[in-house]
């Protein structure tokens, strides 16, 4: 099992370091180089201008020193100026030449500097993480139990009305992703002049003049029903399909196990089968896929936060993306990959803790 | 000129019956719901003594028969609006409703043609024609056949062009009459109009257009890609298999939106990125069909010869055509914007295809009938692309229908971010994108596409949900 984990482990950082250096080449393209030397520079500079700019803050290296320097395993560059000063990847205004660090780079903690927001990364990241966090969080405490009880109710009788049913329901939500939910739940339930709300609010049933907020904006300070509650919804409808149709499946085929037709033949009730025999077994399988629904997610993050406008991870991605804001996109790439990567091992690992089936020597 | 009404002259008949039919339907959920929780179960059939059959109807079934009967009812009434749309010739009478049936005249008729030749024919069409036995199945066929109509006849539907602009109608509600039409237009915005005046209704149809032209395609390439990698790393495992799974694992790490925003982007182009992938990319089907006619015809040359010089010649000129833009015969090019597109979506879907079909060999390569084949002295490729190939294609199709659905999806997904089309392109992902600024006051922009990308979808999941049905029965 040790070394299982320790392969496991091996593999996720081959993969890390793959990924990490195929965002690096592509956001280290020169194009972008070119267009970042223009907005931090001068946009009408010569060819040469943009060479020599590049050359002076450290982008003309080989593209594999400067991977290097960025993971930290490669010392930072320094260079002296005609007039004496020292610059450098790690000397900024707060670390003067002589008390910089030879190494600074992602292994030490460095996320680079965000050219457009003129701040430390870092300091960005954080909080928008932390934005990002109460909604996955709010999502998945609404997406997973409403997944697998649709999931067990169509399982456990397959075939039956109620399983076909459910089974349409579940087919219609992973057919709408979360930039048509989030248009139809803002025109049905936060629209003042649309859907239900001018209805209600005319009867006197709701104090404000819609159902829902269509703005998540007042919820980065203090999440409320009110306000939350559309992102939340249009994010976990999408992922709960999914999860409810392989919990069926998984229902579906412990039920026609023989362990259980012995425990209906004891006289066992209905209730008690479902409840007692065969509902553990049947969740092994959705853990896999509910861990995996993390890079799913993290799409329907990214859309949401942009229909929402919710200044979280997502709308951070989407900015430095279109921003060219070279470090703060990496940074948010090493998350994401990082996010990825470490529920991809959970559900690798946890499937082998939980299903006694699977043995690895 | 008025306003046109959304239901036209039937609408002060039509529109109790279905409010009607929906206020059944909800009374029949909830005393479904209700009967159900207290311990009321549906009526069995009983046989008795004398070899006839009784049903015993309890109030469960007097439920569910209710919300049938209110089903069928809503779906007259809709039906009732689109043939007064027909029948009747003043748009005033039509309705939106009635005057939108009118303009889709061209796909109901061949809808009608297709299912009554597909239903008259379904025993002499193999795994098609069952597709009509099951009632899902024919729902989700329908939907996305109306589309596919809808995009093939785009040309004759639409009642302005995609990006023909009138000021005054900006942000017009549906069925506003034109201010001063021109001889022979069209005289409504049926569905409204955008916040450029724009007609939303047009702009949604050719949509259709652009959506599956580039869809379909994709997913078809992307099922080259993998079924050309796939089946030797499944057959030949080893080496060979756990560098291509390696690979695969890496794509699919990345979640697919940053993709997008690391390739789509304008700089990219700038680079020649997606030319070089495209180069890769695309010589997936060339190398696929050499394959596939050189391992079935290698004991006779030449007509191995014929086919294999058939499929260079029309899959380089195609290459040179799509990758490179360089068609020695000026038919086939894809500017750099859509070939971008094209090639993220198919470099997304093909390592789940890839590991797909891998799955797939890894279970059929221990049949008999492979064993014999190897015995008899038949080569790898043989065997893969004509012993196990035809035999995993049943779970194949099911996956391309799905991969379809998905793939419309991502292309949404790059509209709604502006990623690699042009800025007046009408797809549904660019126009939802659009006309979500302004959302909570004018939703009618944005509603129609997201409606119509929605349906398409859950059409192509419908449809791969009935052949997975109808492919298990066999």
């Amino acid at each position: 099992m040790g070394l299982f984990i320790l392969r496991r482990f091996g593999v996720m950082i081959l993969t890390a370091l793959c990924l990490t250096f195929v965002v690096f080449f592509l956001t280290n393209l020169y194009p972008n180089l070119e267009k970042l030397a223009k907005t931090q520079g001068n946009a009408r500079m010569t060819d040469a201008e943009v060479a020599s700019w590049l050359d002076r803050n450290g982008y003309g290296g080989p593209l594999i020193v400067r991977y290097g320097e960025w993971l930290g395993v490669v010392p930072g560059w320094t260079r002296e100026g005609a007039d004496g000063e020292v610059t450098g990847r790690c000397i900024d205004a707060a670390t003067p030449a002589e008390e910089a660090p030879t190494f600074c780079g992602l292994l030490q903690g460095d996320l680079g500097y965000s050219t457009v927001s003129d701040d430390e990364v870092s300091n960005i990241i954080g909080g928008r993480l932390a934005l990002t966090g109460v909604l996955m969080f709010w999502a998945f405490a609404v997406m997973v139990p409403a997944a697998l009880i649709i999931g067990v109710l169509a399982g456990m009788k397959e075939g039956s009305r109620l399983d076909r049913s459910l089974s349409t329901v579940s087919i219609a939500s992973t057919a709408t992703p979360e930039y048509v939910s989030g248009v139809i739940f803002i025109v049905l339930l936060a629209s003042s002049t649309a859907g239900i709300s001018p209805w209600l609010s005319e009867m006197g049933w709701i104090e404000g003049r819609t159902l829902f907020l269509g703005s998540a904006r007042s919820a980065m300070d203090d999440v409320t029903f009110w306000n939350f509650t559309l992102p939340v919804m249009t994010i976990a409808l999408y992922g709960m399909g999914y999860i409810a149709r392989m919990t069926r499946a998984s229902m579906a085929e412990v039920m026609t196990a023989q362990y259980i037709r012995t425990a209906r033949l004891k006289g066992v009730s209905f209730r008690n089968i479902v409840l007692k025999h065969a509902l553990r077994n049947a969740l092994i399988a959705p853990f896999t896929v509910i861990m995996l629904q993390f890079p799913w997610l993290l799409t329907g993050v990214v859309i949401v936060e942009t229909l929402f406008n919710y200044n979280g991870f997502g709308w951070t991605l989407v900015q430095a993306a279109s921003n060219n804001d070279i470090e703060l996109l990496l940074a948010c790439s090493i998350v994401a990959v990082f996010v990825v990567l470490v529920t991809q091992l959970i559900s690798d690992i946890g499937y082998v803790f939980l299903n006694p089936r699977i043995r690895i020597s | 000129m008025d306003l046109l009404t959304w239901t036209g002259a039937l609408g002060p008949i039509l529109n109790p019956l279905m409010l009607a039919a929906v206020a059944v339907f909800l009374l029949g959920l909830i005393g479904n719901f209700v009967l159900t929780l207290a311990g009321q179960q549906a009526g069995e059939v009983q046989i008795n003594a004398d070899h006839t059959l009784t049903i015993n109807r309890t109030p469960v079934d007097y439920a569910l028969m209710a919300m049938k009967y209110a089903v069928l009812l809503f779906l007259a009434c809709c039906l009732a609006y689109i043939i007064g749309g027909l029948v009747q010739s003043d748009p005033m009478d039509q309705g939106i409703l009635g005057a939108m049936g009118r303009r889709f005249l061209p796909v109901w008729i061949a809808l009608i043609v297709l299912f009554a030749l597909s239903i008259t024919f379904k025993r002499k069409l193999g795994l098609y024609g069952k597709l009509f036995d099951s009632l899902i199945g024919m729902i989700g066929f329908g939907l996305v056949m109306f589309w596919m109509f809808t995009a093939i006849f785009a040309g004759t539907i639409i009642t302005f062009g995609p990006i023909d602009v009138i000021s005054q109608m900006r942000n017009e509600v549906p069925g506003t009459p034109l201010p001063n039409p021109d001889d022979g237009a069209y005289l409504y915005y049926l569905l409204g109009g955008d916040n450029l005046g724009r007609d939303v209704f047009s702009r949604m149809v050719m949509g259709a257009r652009e959506v599956l032209k580039i869809a379909p395609a994709a997913t078809l390439f992307a099922f080259m890609v993998g079924i050309t990698l796939g089946l030797p790393a499944g057959y030949f495992g080893g080496k060979l298999d756990t560098v291509l799974t390696f690979i695969a694992n890496l794509v699919l790490a990345f979640p697919v939106i940053l993709l997008f925003y690391l390739l789509v982007t304008p700089e990219i182009v700038d680079a020649g990125i997606p030319t070089y992938m495209a180069a890769v990319l695309f010589l997936f089907p060339i190398i696929f069909f050499v394959v596939l006619f050189n391992s079935r015809y290698h004991t006779q040359p030449t007509k191995r010869l014929a086919y294999i010089a058939i499929s260079l010649v029309i899959g380089f000129w195609l290459y040179s055509g799509l990758a490179f833009n360089a068609d020695p015969l000026g038919l086939i090019s894809m500017p750099g914007n859509i070939l971008i597109v094209f090639v993220s979506v198919v470099f997304v879907n093909s390592p789940t295809v890839f590991r797909i079909v891998r799955g797939i060999v890894l279970d059929i390569k221990t049949r008999d009938y492979v064993a014999a084949g190897q015995t008899r002295g038949e080569g790898p490729w043989y065997i893969m692309l004509w012993e196990i190939l035809p035999n995993a294609r049943g779970p194949l199709i099911v996956d391309f229908c799905l991969r379809i659905g998905y793939t419309t999806i991502l292309l949404g997904t790059l509209g709604f971010f502006g990623l690699g089309v042009s800025p007046e392109s009408p797809d549904w992902g660019s126009t939802i994108n659009e006309g979500r600024r302004l959302l909570t006051i004018y939703p009618h922009p944005a509603l129609p596409p997201a409606l119509a990308l929605m349906s398409l979808v859950l059409g192509l999941n419908l449809l791969a949900d009935g052949l997975r049905e109808e492919s298990l029965k066999d």
